[in-house]
């Protein structure tokens, strides 16, 4: 791997370094595919051998992916991204703007949407899918007027009823002059403090990157979801490696140590369920991932329908107050007995 | 429980700890001056402290990531000829670069004579400084932080924790108990940047909740010191959650009709500065300190431009509209106690 290209992808186009062999078998399919067009041979058993080893590929690759690969698998440029479940899952959506005090913050959407009948308030990351949009919504690193647009939508959100949902996919808070200047830290602490006020019942999901403050800043929830192939973390495994292995080729290495695929993160009690992606992830077949999303947070929505408010909001405290706990290694809380109790 | 009184081998790394140096051009330099006087700059590398590369702080969000600038790596390899020299007479000051007589240093509560600047300053000479005497009893001093994810870089975390430990007089970054300012009574934690870079694990997070709580049951003030880097990345996600679970001990402090006043000291960024210590009720900040979300080396890597002067600083947080006030550490004993008195009871 090059030194310009340590992100783990070849380049935008051609996707993760992992899936080169099934890359190879996909482009001699399409080039059998095309011979077969323009020279009318019928080499149709060729062809379809070729797909059944595709598939093969496919689930042998997937069967064993390391942290890295995933957080590639996250960051692939045909992943579905927020605009396309507003497309896809949402009906009836109106996007309601800005946060009121300083501007628009593209990098988070917001606006009241509908799901198989259910109303309720989106907060989501938004990143692009063209170069452009990618630019527009500034990579999906917000701003604290993004947080601070998310946090107003969602007291709307509570006024109006409606349960939030959030789609989290950001590689972080953007660290500049301007987000310094406006309180980024501030931003996401208070949205972070007012998620255990809101009396409606907030799904979270974490569809692509989760990355760390940023994330967390519209990520408190009744319920915690994370795409099979999505990451969760403290920190960039760039960043992490940066710091401790003082070499940002380690990045590999961090992503195994920070422990922040889904599966570890379930393990750890972080997140409560997995949303599992079709074979060979979400960018293969985003109809059906999104799909799977889709009924996983209705399940979860109509779950939380039925908790009465007041212990609602008791339980969204309880979980993050014990997250994690383990019997015996922190004195027992004085107060209400532990979630698991 | 470590004894207040007991703090000289912590004492002894704030320039191993210190972010400005590692920071780079710290931006507090620019009201005084950036030389120290010619005569004494030999004078000065003779006794500065010793850093120990070992024992810089990691954290995620880096208000200080080392070994970037090649000055200061020079200067370091300079003077990691003169080892063993802990608690030289000597020291340079981070901000102002002037060599300070370090009894001198002390006696005034290590605020530089010359420019102001406050040193981080060990959590049990913060406990010491603004309790009244006697009045101090530390809570869940025995946490030690735990390995949970098996983290290994170059070295584990258990080794570095193991490490840590023996070297320091207290079992994690933050010390919480109860105590009076004044003769008021308050529930206290500080954390310190000598631990690690003051970062956030689970038992910092689990530390905040329990001394929240403790506040809220003992009906007192909850006054909470803040010098972090951030989250402490070899704990992964759950060090992320400690964000959130601070959060959750401050909503239900709040709740119980609660109070609580932040005071932000050099340096306070990442994962802390993003939680418990800027949603208090009332966000001070002593003068000079680093407050922010990204680190300014991760700022400046990013937007590919040099940062503005006094940018993070705690002048700058109050001039944007971030912090309440910023008080010296003097006044700070008499500021608490005029607050508490202002909340009726």
């Amino acid at each position: 791997m090059s030194k310009k290209s340590n992100n783990g992808q070849d380049s935008a186009a051609n996707g993760p370094t992992f899936e080169r062999p099934i890359a190879e078998i996909e482009a001699k399919i399409n080039e059998l595919e095309t011979l077969s067009q323009t020279t009318k041979l019928d080499i149709s058993s060729e062809i379809e051998a070729l797909q059944e080893r595709l598939k093969e590929e496919i689930d042998v690759v997937y069967s064993d992916l390391g942290a890295w690969d995933r957080v590639t698998v996250a960051r692939h440029p045909k992943r579905p991204v927020a605009s396309d479940y507003i497309t896809s899952i949402l009906e009836d959506f109106f996007e309601l703007h800005g946060d009121r005090a300083f501007g628009d913050d593209k990098a988070i959407v917001t606006g009241l949407a509908t799901m198989e009948g259910r109303r309720v308030m989106l907060v989501a990351h938004r990143k692009g899918k063209t170069t452009k949009e990618r630019v527009d919504c500034n990579f999906g690193c917000a701003h604290p007027e993004g947080y601070r647009k998310a946090l107003r939508k969602m007291r709307l959100a509570e006024k109006m009823e409606l349960p939030i949902v959030a789609l989290i996919n950001t590689p972080g808070a953007y660290p500049g002059i301007g987000a310094e200047e406006r309180g980024q830290a501030l931003a996401i602490a208070e949205n972070i403090l007012a998620m255990f006020q809101l009396r409606v019942p907030i799904v979270a999901i974490v569809i692509g990157e989760g990355g760390s403050g940023g994330a967390l800043g519209i990520g408190i929830g009744d319920r915690v979801l994370m795409m099979e192939h999505a990451y969760y973390s403290v920190i960039s495994p760039e960043g992490c490696a940066a710091i401790l292995w003082k070499d940002g080729e380690k990045s590999p290495d961090a992503a195994e140590a920070l422990k922040l695929t889904s599966g570890d993160l379930r393990e750890l009690g972080v997140i409560d369920e997995i949303v599992p992606e079709p074979a060979g992830g979400a960018h293969r077949d985003a109809e059906t991932a999104m799909r799977s999303v889709k009924e996983a947070l209705v399940r979860a929505l109509d779950e939380l329908a039925l908790i009465p408010t007041d212990e609602l909001l008791e339980q969204r405290h309880q979980k993050y107050r014990y997250l994690g706990a383990i019997e015996g290694r922190f004195p027992a809380p004085a107060g209400p007995g532990r979630a698991d109790d | 429980m470590p004894d207040p009184d007991q703090n000289s081998s912590s004492v002894a790394h704030e320039e191993v700890l210190s972010p400005g140096e590692t920071a780079g051009a710290s931006p507090h330099s620019d009201d005084s001056p950036q030389e120290p006087r010619p005569g004494l700059k030999e004078h000065s590398e003779v006794h500065v402290v010793e850093k120990n590369e070992s024992e810089e702080s990691e954290h995620a969000d880096g208000a200080e990531e080392s070994g970037a600038e090649k000055p200061g790596r020079l200067a370091r390899m300079r003077r990691s000829k003169k080892k063993d020299m802990p608690g030289g007479l000597w020291l340079k000051c981070e901000s102002c670069s002037q060599v300070i007589y370090r009894k001198e240093l002390e006696e005034k509560g290590r605020v530089c004579p010359a420019c102001d600047f406050h040193f981080t300053l060990p959590g049990s000479d913060r406990v010491k400084m603004l309790l009244d005497d006697g009045t101090w009893t530390e809570e869940y001093a025995e946490l030690v932080p735990i390995d949970r994810l098996n983290f290994e870089e170059k070295v584990t975390y258990a080794d570095k924790i193991e490490r840590t430990l023996a070297r320091m007089k207290q079992n994690e970054a933050l010390i919480c108990g109860r105590g009076e300012i004044l003769g008021r009574k308050v529930v206290l934690a500080v954390l310190d940047f000598s631990f690690m870079g003051g970062s956030m694990g689970e038992v910092v997070g689990e530390k905040i909740a329990l001394a929240a709580e403790m506040a809220a049951r003992d009906n007192v003030p909850f006054i909470v010191f803040t010098s972090s880097g951030g989250a402490r990345m070899h704990e992964g996600i759950l060090s992320l959650m400690q964000m959130a679970k601070t959060c959750a001990a401050l909503d239900q402090l709040n709740r119980a009709g609660g109070f609580s006043i932040c005071v932000m000291t050099h340096p306070t960024t990442g994962g802390v500065t993003a939680s418990f210590a800027t949603v208090c009720d009332i966000s001070l900040a002593e003068p000079g300190a680093l407050i922010g979300f990204a680190g300014p080396r991760v700022i400046a890597t990013t937007i590919k431009q040099e940062l503005p002067p006094g940018f993070q600083r705690a002048e700058f947080m109050l001039e944007k509209g971030m912090i309440d006030a910023i008080v010296r550490r003097t006044e700070l004993c008499q500021t608490l106690a005029k607050l508490i008195d202002y909340r009726g009871l």
